[in-house]
């Protein structure tokens, strides 16, 4: 890190020093700067102007004026926000933990071979890339109290009709069942890719030891993969705290606000009361939820990671 | 031998019954979107119809304005793919070039950011600058979408690919644009196919940015059929119809590129901690 950068004359004589300076020589910025560019234009000037709206009275449509923190306060005492908040955390808490368990069993069984895994495998990433919207659709048909499929199914096994989407206790538990469904794959990836990268030998001397599948699974593979579980509890928890498409299509959050998370409040509060200045505080606020989530969850990983060392 | 037999076939049913709600989805998907109302309101439901209503999706495309919808949909999710890989190729090998680890943590905040926070503030600038009844404000925004997947994935392809054929060129006099142009970017062809992959699939199924900036002429795809919903008097055939139209270009590209969609996943995934 010396004060002199190499000049461009001086490139060859230094390639037979050695390939350290090299790298400093051919200038690399030019390839950024266009990214830098659209960077700034489409996300941080966003930013900037949110939180500029945020500390500002601004109805769409009417005279804008400053207010300060009126806006975080009036936050602090909106009951609405803080049923959002919770609507937000109880649904990311369970499209979490759904996705993670279903999604490491079947990245267990995936990670074996069998007849037909790569096609059973390739219809089990579907879910993942289908439109959201489409899905909301039909799984909206399948939730009809009356003529869904769902019911008639569960009449099958004797279970009484449930009201789905349409019932203020059954709402989020059935959105977190779309989400679950649509996004199991992404965990199983992860959990795969993570299998693959562990040793067969531990295996094989716990195999002579005696140790049975569930303590070969607990004390060898579990900690081995623990790190690649923490990626996707990270992910899922990001995707999961700004789901939108599907909440939105589906109850556009309610019956009533049962399901109305932040993200929705947000759009209601922006995009059909058109109070931008209240909305841009309450989407400062839901980042900073976010961010301070994924900061606990970084944390954790730094330990897990640690773990998965100690495992080895 | 036989026990190892016994044990694939217990994995394989295994497998099926995760794979089983996919498979069921789908078949019911299809199922809706071929049926008569009568049939589609029968209890109990009917999966095979005995008479098939391709009338619903000849329904699709003849209200709706459907066909503008899809080319407004293919030209938002061309362009903002298109502008994307332009300028998304070079920053990440730029950025990978330069380990510059900490721009990856800007592409990390905008995929923490949700989407409704850029749209407040670029809604406003586009009905400054008065552009809000065409398809450009859709196409910029997506950039927010397109950008990072592209930069992200390449950042990871750039910084697997040899460096000795670069240095070499180096040495022989090559500028760093013509290093790029003639030894780097020919290397990474696969990675941009994932990119482009990646850009194209979450650009098209892209809802929240449509469902506030399009007009009646500017819909695309997803923001059409949620329309069809809130609208008409609901039936569900033609209803089914449309969300499969939508749905199936991805699909499609899904069961031809899964290896390299799986790839780009997992790749940016294990990165993304």
């Amino acid at each position: 890190m010396s004060a002199t950068t190499p000049e461009r004359t001086g490139v060859t004589t230094q390639a037979i020093e050695g390939s350290q300076a090299i790298r400093l020589a051919p200038n690399y910025w030019p390839f950024v700067i266009p990214a830098l560019i659209v960077v700034g234009a489409v996300i941080v000037f966003p930013w900037a102007f949110t939180l500029w709206m945020s500390v500002n009275r601004w109805t769409l449509g009417q005279s804008r004026s400053f207010a300060g923190v009126e806006n975080y306060l009036r936050l602090a005492v909106d009951q609405r926000f803080w049923e959002s908040l919770f609507h937000t955390l109880t649904y990311t808490f369970l499209s979490v933990a759904a996705p993670m368990i279903l999604g490491t069993v079947a990245a267990l069984i995936f990670d074996a071979r069998f007849p037909l895994r790569g096609l059973l495998r390739g219809v089990f990433v579907m879910p993942m890339m289908a439109t959201p919207v489409a899905v909301a659709l039909v799984w909206t048909m399948m939730f009809h109290p009356q003529l869904g499929v769902l019911n008639y199914l569960l009449s099958l096994v004797g279970i009484p009709a449930q009201e789905w989407i349409f019932n203020a206790n059954t709402v989020i538990p059935s959105l977190v069942a779309v989400e679950t469904w649509q996004w199991t794959p992404l965990v199983m990836l992860i959990v795969l890719g993570g299998l693959a990268s562990v040793p067969r030998e531990p295996f094989e001397s716990a195999e002579i030891d005696g140790a049975n599948a569930w303590q070969q699974f607990r004390y060898l593979t579990l900690p081995m993969i623990a790190p690649f579980l923490m990626i996707a509890v990270i992910i899922r928890t990001i995707d999961a705290l700004k789901s939108f498409d599907i909440i939105y299509a589906m109850t556009q959050g309610g019956p009533g606000t049962a399901s109305e998370t932040i993200n929705i409040y947000l759009y209601n509060t922006a995009f059909s009361y058109y109070d931008i200045g209240y909305g841009s505080a309450m989407a400062v606020v839901f980042f900073i939820v976010i961010v301070a989530l994924s900061f606990i969850l970084l944390m954790l990983r730094q330990r897990s990671q640690w773990i998965g060392v100690e495992g080895k | 031998m036989s026990s190892r037999l016994l044990n694939q076939i217990g994995l394989f049913f295994a497998a099926l019954v995760f794979v089983s709600p996919a498979i069921l989805f789908f078949l019911w998907m299809i199922s809706l979107s071929l049926k008569f109302e009568i049939d589609n309101g029968a209890y109990p439901p009917i999966l095979i119809p005995e008479h098939l209503a391709w009338s619903n999706y000849a329904k699709v495309f003849e209200e709706n304005n459907f066909l503008l919808y899809l080319w407004n949909s293919v030209l938002v999710t061309g362009t903002a793919t298109l502008l994307a890989l332009l300028i998304g190729v070079p920053a990440g090998y730029g950025i990978a070039r330069l380990k510059a680890e900490r721009s990856a943590v800007v592409i990390m905040i905008a995929r923490m950011t949700p989407g409704l926070s850029y749209l407040i503030p670029l809604f406003l600038l586009f009905q400054w600058v008065g552009i809000l009844g065409t398809l450009w404000p859709q196409i910029i925004i997506h950039l927010v979408v397109t950008v990072p997947i592209v930069v992200w994935v390449m950042i990871g392809y750039f910084e697997t690919t040899p460096m000795e054929l670069e240095e070499a060129a180096n040495i022989d006099g090559a500028s760093s644009w013509q290093v790029f142009r003639l030894v780097a970017l020919p290397i990474a062809k696969p990675g941009i196919v994932v990119a482009f992959i990646l850009s194209v699939i979450f650009s098209w199924n892209n809802f929240v940015f449509g469902v506030v900036l399009a007009s009646r002429e500017t819909r695309t795809l997803p923001v059409a059929v949620y329309n069809m919903l809130s609208y008409e008097q609901v039936s569900w055939g033609p209803l089914a119809a449309a969300a499969l139209v939508v749905t199936l270009p991805v699909l499609v590209l899904t069961m031809f590129a899964q290896r390299q969609i799986v790839a780009g996943l997992t790749a940016g995934a294990v990165k993304g901690g």
